[in-house]
């Protein structure tokens, strides 16, 4: 079992280091830098460009300031923003929360809805609640995620039942303790909605399809036969049998989850990691580029661990091997 | 009224139709018939019928294939019965009606005095555990997840029989009866090998007490010396639970050795049935001659 973990950590290592080589080499490749724009700027001159360009190391070569930016991974502050004029650990940081509160409670709810309904529909394939689902899952499959986020903000507007942007309302500071967390609450409700809008259909088909392919296997066939009734073969055979892959989607879950928040975020105004990326982009602000990158690179390399280490432990032919 | 006129009583009123002697099982107390001299019948299947849609057309007419045509089979408690027959014969479907895994299409299959096609889903699940059926590969039609001595609980569990640890010790007592060791009970199912897992088919089925256990197929992946030591296992458990069985194979040398009648199938019913010996010795019709031609 030791083994298989050094294994997958060293997995996830090589896999962290090549997407910061690549993210690092790939953004090169983009023309201009964030002072680019500056040159255009009449009351700077080429010199002063040029100095600021030395200041932060942009003049070196790329290898050179990839080794430099290893070294601030070191210390802890992840290269440092043009832009902010501060390390991009700590600006990240506040951030990344953000974001992982959103795609943490968008993946939790999600898995609780689409287990259920899931279970539900693979138990009597065929069924009217199966074809129901089936119905459901389809169009909201065919929804783009932008789409359905600017539709449930078109509805927050009409009915202004939902805030329509940012985490908390202004003034949350002169709020109680409980009207603090029914702010952030109701702040929440349409980002994630839209999140879990746009995950559901998916896992709900795989949970679905786990199970009805569980439950056409000959074991399944013998157990009737020794008399073990249905709804006991689909909670204790189907959903045992159907995990294996379902673990496996969790990982594939935060990597959706967490590219989609990014966009919702933009459009939300959710003060996450995505509209961070955004800026950076736009402002070639190279080390904040990285930095979310890499932050995404952890999760989701985080994200697989977890699911590895579930997998070994309800997979019992993993550990056989 | 002793105890031997009482549990004959009951058999009487449950429909059997002659009784002779009998004697009351081990341990837990359920009664069973032992021949000695005369039969009882322990399973009647009658006019059984069942066809299979293959295929729809365009213009909506169905096209069917009767798998089992007017089926007549009785099994005396303490038989062992072989079927066997071509590919296609209907073998596995009339082993499959049997063991209620499929409803047939019509026909008729009495047990205890009661036609276990009338019932009711309740009284189903009851009569079903009367009738148990192995299949021909214990590693698809076990669990792979569950541990060896879960799968032999499990029936017992599901029958809410006793307590948690009584129902470990009787899985262990039947691991140990089919020859697997008490020590493999956390053993996966993937973990033990072919003849192994067969046998641990075999006391899952046993756990449950059945009157009938049906082996579609059940010794034929294993090979000879497997088979002969499942084959054994098989007349000794049959002595000490009191169960009969029908073996379905494709191997008459196997029939041969593992039962004391045999029961051809040809195009889904059963056209020849008598002492194996005597079949084998002198085939009467044509499905038999070629079946034993082949080999």
């Amino acid at each position: 079992m030791l083994r298989y973990f050094t294994r997958r950590l060293l997995h996830g290592l090589f896999l962290v280091v090549g997407v910061s080589l690549l993210t690092f080499f790939l953004l090169q490749l983009a023309p201009g830098d964030f002072f680019a724009e500056m040159r255009l700027n009449p009351q700077m001159t080429a010199e002063s460009v040029a100095a600021l360009r030395h200041q932060y190391g942009l003049d070196r070569s790329v290898a050179t300031r990839y080794l430099l930016w290893i070294n601030s991974v070191r210390k802890g502050e992840l290269g440092f923003s043009f832009a902010y004029d501060s390390p991009v650990a700590s600006l990240l940081w506040a951030r990344a929360r953000n974001t992982l509160m959103l795609t943490l409670s968008a993946m939790l709810l999600s898995w609780l809805i689409a287990v259920p309904v899931g279970l539900g529909c693979g138990a009597r394939p065929g069924g009217w609640s199966d074809r129901l689902c089936l119905g459901a899952t389809s169009s909201l499959l065919a929804i783009p995620d932008l789409l359905l986020a600017l539709g449930l903000l078109f509805l927050a507007v009409r009915t202004g039942w939902f805030p329509t942007g940012g985490m908390v309302s202004p003034g949350f500071d002169e709020l109680s303790g409980w009207g603090k967390v029914r702010d952030v609450l109701s702040h929440f409700c349409l980002p994630v909605a839209t999140l879990v809008l746009g995950t559901v259909p998916v896992l709900v088909r795989h949970v679905r399809a786990g199970v009805v392919e569980v439950l056409a296997s000959p074991f399944i066939r013998a157990a009737r036969a020794h008399g073990i009734p249905h709804r006991r073969l689909v909670a204790r055979y189907a959903l045992r049998g159907a995990a294996a892959p379902l673990i496996s989607l969790l990982g594939l879950t935060i990597t959706t989850l967490l590219s989609g928040s990014l966009l919702i975020e933009v459009v939300m105004s959710w003060p996450g990691v995505g509209p961070l990326l955004w800026e950076a982009v736009l402002a070639r602000d190279l080390y904040v580029v990285v930095g979310t990158v890499m932050f995404s690179t952890l999760f989701l390399v985080g994200g697989n661990m977890i699911a590895d280490a579930l997998l070994l432990a309800v997979e019992p032919r993993i550990r056989t091997e | 009224m002793n105890t031997e006129n009482v549990t004959a009583a009951t058999l009487v009123g449950h429909g059997l139709t002659s009784l002779t002697a009998l004697s009351v099982s081990r341990g837990e107390g359920r009664p069973y018939v032992s021949r000695s001299g005369m039969t009882t019948t322990a399973l009647q299947v009658r006019a059984l019928s069942k066809a299979y849609v293959q295929r729809r057309t365009l213009s909506g007419k169905t096209i069917s294939i009767e798998a089992l045509r007017n089926v007549e089979l009785t099994l005396q408690v303490d038989c062992t019965l072989g079927l066997v027959g071509e590919s296609g014969s209907g073998k596995s479907t009339l082993a499959r009606c049997m063991s209620l895994l499929e409803r047939p299409d019509s026909g008729e299959i009495w047990l205890d005095g009661k036609n276990l096609l009338s019932l009711k889903t309740s009284e189903l699940r009851c009569a079903r555990r009367r009738i148990q059926i192995i299949f021909q590969d214990p590693a698809r039609a076990l669990n792979p997840r569950f541990s060896a001595v879960e799968l032999v609980a499990e029936p017992l569990e599901v029958l809410r029989w006793n307590t948690a640890e009584a129902r470990r010790r009787r899985a262990l007592d039947l691991m140990e009866e089919v020859g697997l060791s008490r020590q493999w009970e956390n053993r996966l199912a993937l973990e033990f090998s072919g003849g192994q897992r067969q046998r641990l088919a075999i006391a899952r089925a046993l756990a449950l007490e059945p009157r009938i256990l049906v082996l579609d197929e059940a010794l034929s992946a294993l090979d000879p010396p497997l088979q002969a030591q499942i084959t054994k296992l098989l007349l000794d458990l049959k002595v000490l639970h009191g169960f009969s069985y029908v073996l379905i194979s494709h191997d008459l040398r196997l029939v041969e050795r593992a039962v004391d009648e045999v029961a051809v199938m040809h195009q889904g019913t059963i056209v020849e049935r008598d002492k194996v010996r005597e079949v084998f010795a002198a085939p009467r019709h044509t499905a038999t001659q070629a079946l034993l031609e082949s080999c």
